[in-house]
């Protein structure tokens, strides 16, 4: 082995105290919410894409408009939310990853059809070329959020695999909410009569993601009898009347035209989506090996130093969105107004 | 896998092949897997590297001049390095879950220590490139000047952050240190003691100058290459023989940079993982070392198993050794048959490193010759020249990729030099089927997103060149208000 320690004293010594005694609880926080934060930015932009299926090329230019400066950030929010996992709690990362291997590959794939199908389409002038990527687009982001959903849900169940009943349940219930999102931020963005057949999807998206929820849920207490308790729990009862009063008024928001309220009760039901898998999970942070919090928490030199590069650099982050959504807040027009890229 | 076909439709060898790849083991797949997604994303991220103070060169001068020619090439670099960032994000996400999906047990023992680098590049880097890449490729309209100005600095930024934080973790492969092993319950993890230690260990300065200079150097390279066949096409375009002055010159002082850079950086190699250094040099008995600038296999044998007694060379007696021990022409230097480890595979290193090292000194010999012409006034005549310097565009990538070859092949058997093997890494719930499968995936998806974004380049080339056509002057004809000409979606 070669000379492991240098001969210098350290300028950070190692300790054996977190900063704050919950450090690795707020950390399982943290992971939960940047999964939040993904599953709600980049839903906009799966949901763009599903929708875009049924576009006419007008549309489908207006749809690329309004999300085209924003999706290659929405998308780093996963690599955030893989990264904090892992720095956070690197033995459940390899665990978790290597359990849903295939899956993974198949979520990352997707993701590639996503973003290389919306930015190629509009770099050649070939038809045949412009409806190659066309489909890799509507077809990733469906794929993306319906591996997504199950992935999160196989996790947080603890099931060996993405393809047993509730995942894909889950995973189904993933692409309605997308759409939902996609409906709404396409309401926001586009000031055009598709903004009518876009209400009518986003409210259908919406009934079809409670009603397929609520399938999963039941699924869940059926497949999981030792769940069966944390699933009928207070925090999780909460949650459901939260994701329903959230439906109830993006239908209510969508139908009075009220786009802004459709949107943000749209982003409650992801918001939700996320706090089911983190109630699920805790106090563990991999269920199928019943790895916990305190099992797999980093040492605490290591997660200090990272929640204080957390602590300075995620309001920083916060604000680059801020500055980003609000220089392309304005409707986009019937051409598609931004220079193309 | 239990594919099965016909051996008499394919032949013997092509049934051995078959066989072997349906047999991989779960490493030798994740090890092909990781090289080559690697291999493919490190070409998008050096694009971005050495792009980025080029694009932030041009769109200064454009908003301080308004001239006319900085916002042509703005205009065809970003549309390329906009392309080219999406391919990197596409090609970079799968490397940082390989670590879990592949690498379970490396991600178990370092995971600890190297987690928070990789979460430090993304909230400082990746976001701020990505925010900063969406203002740059469609806000040229909705932003102040200063802004745009900004937006071009950061997404630089963003890119060169990103590749600290990357090669703060592997410099810390190769040279480890603050950390100590701790073992909890049957399982031995690193543990961060000394973050300053750990992430600027020794190699990481060595690592870092050399690889941010050669995307430089790979990049102007392209930029040369492109503006030579623009200026072959049209002699008039301003636009284009501005680019390719500035890009010889760069190029002259980069590469000479690179030269003497690197050799001091094989010192330092020698001193850390003289195993590397020995399999760069197919130095097999320990003893004197000579420095082979030139090595012809005299069988083919020789080409799989160079061993440098048995080469045709073109040598300077006693050099390794003056190099290695940093002035003693006849100090030892220990051969690889001396190492209780197994050797890297020596083929790839030896090759790689000299056909790095050769195409540096033809990127010097280019950069001279660029600027002795124009020194003298006629570079844009120079035809040979600037055919040469054409043909010669790609050769600064297969240099960094030859480069990158020798750092991470010449390293093995270790994935965590002296801590961690590479056959030790890999996770063991991995299967052979899924390792193989989702090799096959990578390496027929990248070639086909390699060849998708070559036709994207050779479009945007075409483009260009129909506004370069003979007796096109538009470069010429005076100062705008430093904006580009409105683009719409109907374009």
């Amino acid at each position: 082995m070669t000379e492991s320690l240098s001969a210098t004293e350290p300028v950070l010594a190692a300790t054996s105290a977190y900063l704050v005694e919950s450090l690795p609880e707020l950390w399982f926080g943290l992971v939960v919410a940047t999964f939040g934060v993904y599953l709600l930015l980049d839903g906009f932009d799966f949901g763009v894409g599903v929708l875009f299926a049924e576009a006419d090329e007008t549309e489908r230019r207006q749809f690329l408009a309004a999300f085209g400066p924003l999706w290659k950030a929405n998308e780093v929010w996963l690599v955030l939310f893989g990264t904090v996992l892992f720095a956070g709690f690197p033995a459940a990362y390899a665990a978790i990853l290597g359990r849903y291997y295939l899956a993974v590959f198949a979520l990352l794939l997707a993701l590639g059809l996503r973003g290389l199908g919306s930015k190629f389409r509009g770099e050649r002038d070939d038809e045949r070329w412009v409806r190659f990527w066309d489909r890799c687009f509507v077809v990733g982001s469906a794929a993306a959020p319906f591996l997504l959903g199950a992935f999160a849900a196989s996790w947080a169940l603890g099931e060996p695999s993405v393809i047993a009943v509730v995942p894909l349940l889950a995973g189904a219930a993933t692409v309605a909410l997308v759409t939902a999102l996609g409906a709404a931020f396409l309401c926001v963005k586009l000031e055009s009569p598709i903004r009518d057949r876009l209400v009518r999807r986003g409210r259908a998206a919406t009934a079809g993601y409670v009603a397929l929820g609520t399938v999963t849920l039941v699924a869940s207490v059926i497949r999981y009898p030792a769940l069966r308790s944390e699933i009928q729990s207070v925090p999780m009862g909460g949650l459901c009347i939260g994701t329903i009063a959230c439906a109830g008024i993006a239908v209510a928001a969508a139908t009075g035209n009220r786009y802004r309220w459709f949107a943000v009760a749209t982003a409650g039901l992801a918001v939700a989506f996320a706090a089911f898998i983190g109630v699920l999970l805790y106090p563990a942070v991999d269920p199928a090996t019943g790895t916990t919090i305190a099992d797999a928490v980093a040492a605490p030199l290591s997660l200090n130093l990272t929640t204080g590069f957390a602590v300075i650099f995620l309001p920083l982050i916060g604000t680059y969105f801020v500055v980003l959504y609000s220089l392309f807040d304005d409707p986009a027009s019937d051409s598609g107004q931004y220079q193309h890229g | 896998m239990s594919v099965r076909i016909p051996v008499s439709a394919i032949g013997d060898s092509a049934a051995d092949l078959v066989a072997t790849i349906a047999f991989l083991s779960p490493e030798l797949a994740s090890r092909i897997q990781f090289g080559w997604t690697i291999t493919v994303h490190i070409l998008f991220a050096s694009l971005s590297i050495g792009l980025a103070p080029f694009l932030v060169y041009v769109t200064v001068q454009e908003v301080r001049t308004g001239d006319r020619r900085y916002a042509r090439l703005r205009e065809f670099w970003t549309k390329v390095f906009g392309v080219g960032f999406v391919m990197g994000t596409v090609t970079g996400i799968p490397m940082g879950f390989m670590f879990g999906t592949n690498f379970g047990s490396f991600s178990t023992t370092v995971g600890e220590l190297l987690g928070g680098p990789l979460s430090f590049e993304v909230k400082m880097a990746f976001f701020l490139e990505a925010v900063s890449l969406g203002v740059l490729l469609f806000g040229r309209e909705r932003v102040s000047d200063r802004f745009y100005v900004l937006s071009s600095v950061l997404v630089g930024v963003g890119a060169w952050l990103s590749a600290f934080w990357v090669l703060v973790v592997n410099s810390w492969m190769q040279t480890p240190r603050g950390y100590e092993i701790v073992t909890e319950g049957g399982t031995s993890v690193a543990r961060l003691t000394d973050p300053v230690a750990a992430f600027f260990n020794p190699r990481f300065p060595w690592m870092y100058v050399h690889m941010q200079n050669a995307s430089i150097i790979a990049v102007t390279l392209l930029v040369a290459g492109v503006a030579a066949y623009f200026v072959r096409t049209n002699r008039e375009s301003d636009a284009w023989r501005t680019a390719l002055r500035l890009a010889v010159v760069v190029l002259l002082v980069t590469s000479a940079f690179q030269a003497v850079h690197g050799d001091a950086y094989g010192r330092h190699v020698a001193d850390t993982q003289p195993h590397k250094f020995a399999a760069m040099e197919a130095h097999y008995e320990t003893g004197q070392a000579d420095l082979h600038l030139v090595a012809i296999p005299t069988d083919p044998e020789a080409i799989t198993d160079p061993r440098a007694e048995n080469l045709y060379t073109i040598s300077i007696p006693h050099a390794a050794s003056f190099l290695a021990s940093g002035g003693d022409p006849t100090a030892e230097v220990t051969g690889l048959d001396d190492f209780e480890f197994e050797s890297p595979p020596v083929a790839i290193v030896f090759w790689s490193f000299r056909l790095m090292v050769g195409l540096g000194f033809w990127f010097i010999a280019l950069g001279a010759w660029g600027t002795y012409r124009y020194w003298r006034g006629d570079l844009a005549e120079a035809d040979r020249y600037l055919q040469v310097l054409t043909a010669s565009a790609p050769l600064g990538f297969v240099a960094l990729l030859t480069g990158w070859y020798v750092t991470e092949i010449g390293r093995q058997p270790w994935l965590v030099q002296g801590v961690l093997r590479t056959a030790e890494g890999v996770s063991p719930s991995l299967t052979s089927t899924e390792a193989t499968l989702t090799l096959l995936g990578f390496v027929v998806g990248y070639l086909g997103l390699l060849a998708a974004f070559l036709l994207v380049c050779k479009g945007f080339v075409d483009e260009e060149r129909d506004r370069c056509g003979v007796g096109d002057r538009d470069d010429t004809d005076g100062t705008t208000d430093g904006r580009p000409r409105e683009v719409t979606a109907d374009d």
